[in-house]
């Protein structure tokens, strides 16, 4: 667990590294993610490494939300005097961006999909 | 009133605050697998339950924020172990690289300029504007892009949270409306519209389902945080 902590940090770390070198423009959260798949999938390090610890972070993601997410409350005003545009916006486009992508992997996907076990 | 003073301090102290959003994450989990009503995300219990405490309790928000920073601070780690889950799901790719990179690019762009068009017309202000755009991806994700593009972090997952919730929501009566058969492409549109909110609704409908949901967060968020200066450009 403290091992897997460790890696996921060194990963982030890197991925700040990173970041700054590209000028800020991707986030080192995501470019440290994608040095962890990348790291595994070039056995450069063991899955058994952080499999726990990713997990568990990955798996209870929501919590570390909830802080910023009572910051809602601090914009209470902002959000009420646009409160129809927001959700308006946020209704069609979720609906457009579900849509095309399903579409799309549907007509372009290989088909029929072997393997994998119902569940 | 020096008892009430004294009993406000204790109650903004990182241990009770700390110990407040964990079981208020706990109690939202219970209550969500009790009453089974997807509408009631845990994470939406715990932040109304928070919300609800700080107000009693007359707690400034930023003393909030200060003392959960944590909390806050792990919201990157989670990003990086998401790499793990990518490495994880990598069979789900074999044969579909091509066709999901273009479903979610185009899903990314589609939903980039309908946010930001409708909103537009509806007569929301440009930082509004920069805080919806990266509505579909992860929050982590989403409060950088917004800090990096001039948006405002907190609003920008204020929406990433309601864009999981409707999408969590309505995206598997949509999916079945359309009649996708494809797993992959089920999967796919949960995670790109609605990150780890339509993930955990992925895996209700299947397995496979929830694997491929849970790589399109990735992806999406990759796709986007690199799409969102380009279209930026154009649109504003």
């Amino acid at each position: 667990m403290i091992k897997g902590l460790f890696f996921i940090l060194l990963f982030y770390f890197l991925g700040e590294g990173l970041s700054r070198l590209l000028g800020a423009y991707i986030p080192g959260s995501v470019l440290g993610m994608l040095l962890l798949f990348f790291a595994l999938y070039f056995r450069l390090l063991k899955p058994d490494y952080v499999k726990a610890a990713a997990t568990v972070i990955t798996k209870n993601m929501a919590l570390f939300f909830v802080p910023v997410s009572v910051g809602l409350m601090a914009y209470a005003e902002v959000l009420s005097r646009s409160l129809w545009a927001i959700a308006l916006a946020i209704i069609v486009s979720t609906i457009l961006t579900l849509v095309s992508v399903a579409l799309v992997q549907e007509k372009l996907g290989k088909t029929p999909e072997k393997g994998g076990d119902d569940a | 009133m020096l008892s009430c003073h004294l009993l406000q301090s204790l109650l903004s102290t990182e241990t009770a605050l700390l110990t407040l959003v964990l079981g208020s994450y706990l109690l939202g989990i219970y209550l969500y697998k009790r009453l089974k009503f997807a509408l009631l995300q845990p994470l939406l219990i715990a932040v109304v339950l928070v919300i609800f405490f700080l107000e009693l309790t007359d707690i400034d928000y930023s003393v909030f924020r200060d003392r959960t920073r944590i909390l806050n601070f792990m919201l990157g780690p989670s990003v990086v172990a998401l790499g793990y889950v990518l490495y994880e799901q990598i069979n789900y790719l074999k044969g579909n690289v091509l066709s999901i990179f273009t479903a979610v690019f185009v899903g990314c762009l589609v939903g980039i300029s309908s946010v930001i068009g409708v909103a537009r017309l509806l007569g929301a202000d440009e930082s509004l504007l920069v805080s919806l755009a990266p509505k579909s991806v992860t929050a982590p994700i989403a409060m950088s892009i917004a800090e990096n593009t001039g948006g405002i972090p907190e609003l920008a997952v204020v929406f990433v949270v309601i864009c999981g919730m409707f999408g969590g929501l309505v995206g598997p009566l949509i999916l079945r409306r359309l009649g996708v058969k494809s797993r992959v492409a089920k999967g796919l549109a949960m995670g790109s519209a609605s990150h780890a909110l339509g993930t955990a609704r992925a895996i209700e409908m299947g397995a496979a389902e929830g694997a491929i949901s849970g790589l399109a967060i990735g992806i999406m968020g990759i796709m986007t945080a690199l799409l969102i200066p380009l279209v930026e450009r154009i649109l504003l």
